[in-house]
């Protein structure tokens, strides 16, 4: 295992691709979300949906920052920044909520309601779009992405 | 004399410690261990999880790419645990 300490990744990062796909979905979908807790809780539950949102695709961006970062470094400093990422952004989470839980605008159960939802329904959600190969490790390759790589058609040849 | 009169301070302070502040402390500590122990088994996971992700990534370097994205997933549905240990924990302390 001496080699995971001097193993470094270099090309492009496939978390970092994921977690910008799974932001890009959530930006239309959010205000659904936003609206079935204003119809629930009011005012105040559709601006701590907003909150709770936010914070859940600020996690799911810096995971992806500290592992892609720490992936060019070596594999043993990924291996560090998953670990202690997670307490980390979890210590991120419990002080973005404690600064706000007295506010006016704030109704914790719309919060935390929001924040198991938004995290689970994107992550199945980004499953359907993942395609785990090794010519694409990341997303599956989209149609659009794929135009420019298309064969030219072939010429027909005059018997 | 002094063991007597600090006998009966306890006494008294047992006494003016009410039904809602007793309620309130095991609140607190309910929450308390919901979060801890909530954020155990994550820990766990992830651990694990990232130790055989390493070891395959160390092992077939050309297969990182698909390695890092399962790990990057699977990191993230376990963090999920966490997730329902904190709305739990806000549940019962705040509200």
């Amino acid at each position: 295992m001496g080699s995971a300490f001097v193993t470094r990744l270099e090309g492009p990062a496939p978390e970092a691709q994921v977690a910008r796909d799974m932001i890009r979905r959530a930006l239309p979908a959010a205000p659904v979300l936003v609206g079935i807790c204003a119809a629930m809780w009011s005012l105040e539950g559709a601006i701590s949906s907003a909150y709770a949102i936010a914070i859940v695709l600020a996690n799911f961006a810096l995971s992806a920052a500290m592992l892609a970062y720490t992936a060019r470094v070596s594999l043993a400093l990924l291996m560090g920044a998953a670990l202690f990422g997670f307490l980390l952004r979890l210590g991120l989470i419990f002080l973005a909520v404690l600064l706000v839980k007295d506010a006016s605008w704030m109704h914790l159960g719309a919060l935390g309601a929001t924040l198991v939802v938004t995290h689970l329904g994107l992550l199945f959600w980004e499953l359907r779009y993942v395609s785990l190969s090794l010519a694409h490790p990341g997303l599956k390759p989209s149609p659009k992405r794929n135009r420019s790589f298309q064969p030219a058609p072939k010429e027909s040849v005059a018997p | 004399m002094s063991l007597l009169h600090t006998a009966a301070e306890l006494a008294q302070e047992a006494a003016t410690y009410t039904a809602a502040e007793a309620k309130a402390n095991a609140g607190a500590s309910s929450a308390g261990y919901a979060y801890g122990l909530a954020a155990i088994g994550p820990g766990i996971g992830i651990g694990y999880l990232v130790g055989q992700a390493v070891t395959a990534m160390a092992r077939q370097p050309e297969s990182a790419g698909m390695v890092r994205t399962t790990m990057f997933l699977g990191i993230a549905f376990t963090e999920a645990l966490a997730l329902i240990g904190f709305v739990v924990f806000i549940l019962l302390k705040f509200v």
